[in-house]
């Protein structure tokens, strides 16, 4: 069931594991009908376009027209947000850092204090 | 391709290369104790994640080091390396192996950090030659979360499709 939040940013979209499924069908950047979806994924076609609407509201699919039909693709673009949080090797050495800070602190006071290494 | 946030710089140089980059409010010396040392290495190393369970370090060349630690739920990561260059102060260069993903023979990451001191402050530059884009993209993602892995599988392929 969506909640409001759901739509509010990428984050909460891709936590609704179906729409994982809909990204992960997508990834291959292939342009999709709704009907490929709902054959892949096994689901009812309600709930499949209800789902894309929440992709689509936080821009992680984008959607055009051809024809009678509306093709889905993964808008990659949007779930950057996702992709700069996963990347936590950074904040691994921030953290690092941040603490080899105090122990810095530290060995500068003794250091200070005693006049010896 | 800057991919950093928060204290360390972290940057992506060449293809196979991470280089991170801090300034600390300690002259050189001190900062390379703090590198150096196991007892002081204990207290930084694991960052937030964990808790040190083992620091060796024989800061010799040929000398080998060891550090484990021991993540929220009882899992261990452990890394290694032997030192294949050491200037006091100045430089070390180590090899690094991630225990549990073992590189083939010969295909170790390389680790090179130098210590550079301007008025009382030292930059720290810790340029990681993983010997491949793969190897390095795999470092550069890992981060160490440990138990969210499994959730990432499909974050990863998106993150391949950003490149």
């Amino acid at each position: 069931m969506a909640r409001a939040a759901t739509t509010t940013d990428v984050f909460n979209a891709v936590a609704e594991p179906r729409r994982r499924e809909i990204l992960d069908v997508l990834v291959d950047g292939e342009e999709r009908p709704v009907n490929d979806l709902v054959r892949l994924l096994g689901l009812a076609q309600p709930q499949v376009s209800k789902h894309l609407r929440v992709l689509r509201e936080v821009g992680a699919v984008a959607v055009r027209d051809e024809g009678r039909q509306r093709l889905y693709r993964l808008n990659g673009q949007a779930l950057r947000p996702i992709h700069d949080w996963m990347t936590t090797y950074d904040r691994l050495w921030s953290e690092r850092f941040d603490q080899m800070d105090d122990v810095l602190q530290e060995l500068k006071k003794k250091e200070q204090g005693d006049g010896s290494e | 391709m800057a991919v950093s946030s928060g204290t360390a710089q972290v940057t992506l140089p060449k293809d196979d290369q991470i280089l991170i980059t801090r300034e600390f409010d300690a002259p050189k010396h001190l900062v390379y104790k703090a590198w150096t040392t196991p007892e002081l290495v204990m207290r930084w190393w694991s960052g937030q994640r964990g808790q040190m369970t083992l620091v060796e370090i024989d800061l010799r060349v040929g000398g080998k080091w060891r550090y484990v630690m021991e993540a929220p739920g009882g899992f261990e990561v452990a890394f290694h390396g032997v030192f294949h260059e050491i200037v006091p102060n100045e430089r070390i260069v180590t090899t690094e192996v991630y225990e549990g993903a073992e590189a083939p023979e010969g295909d170790d990451v390389l680790n090179i950090v130098t210590f550079t001191e301007v008025d009382g402050r030292t930059t720290l530059e810790l340029l990681v030659e993983a010997g491949s884009k793969e190897i390095r993209d795999i470092i550069v993602n890992s981060g160490m979360e440990v138990g969210m892995q499994q959730q990432m599988d499909l974050l990863e392929q998106i993150a391949i499709s950003l490149r």
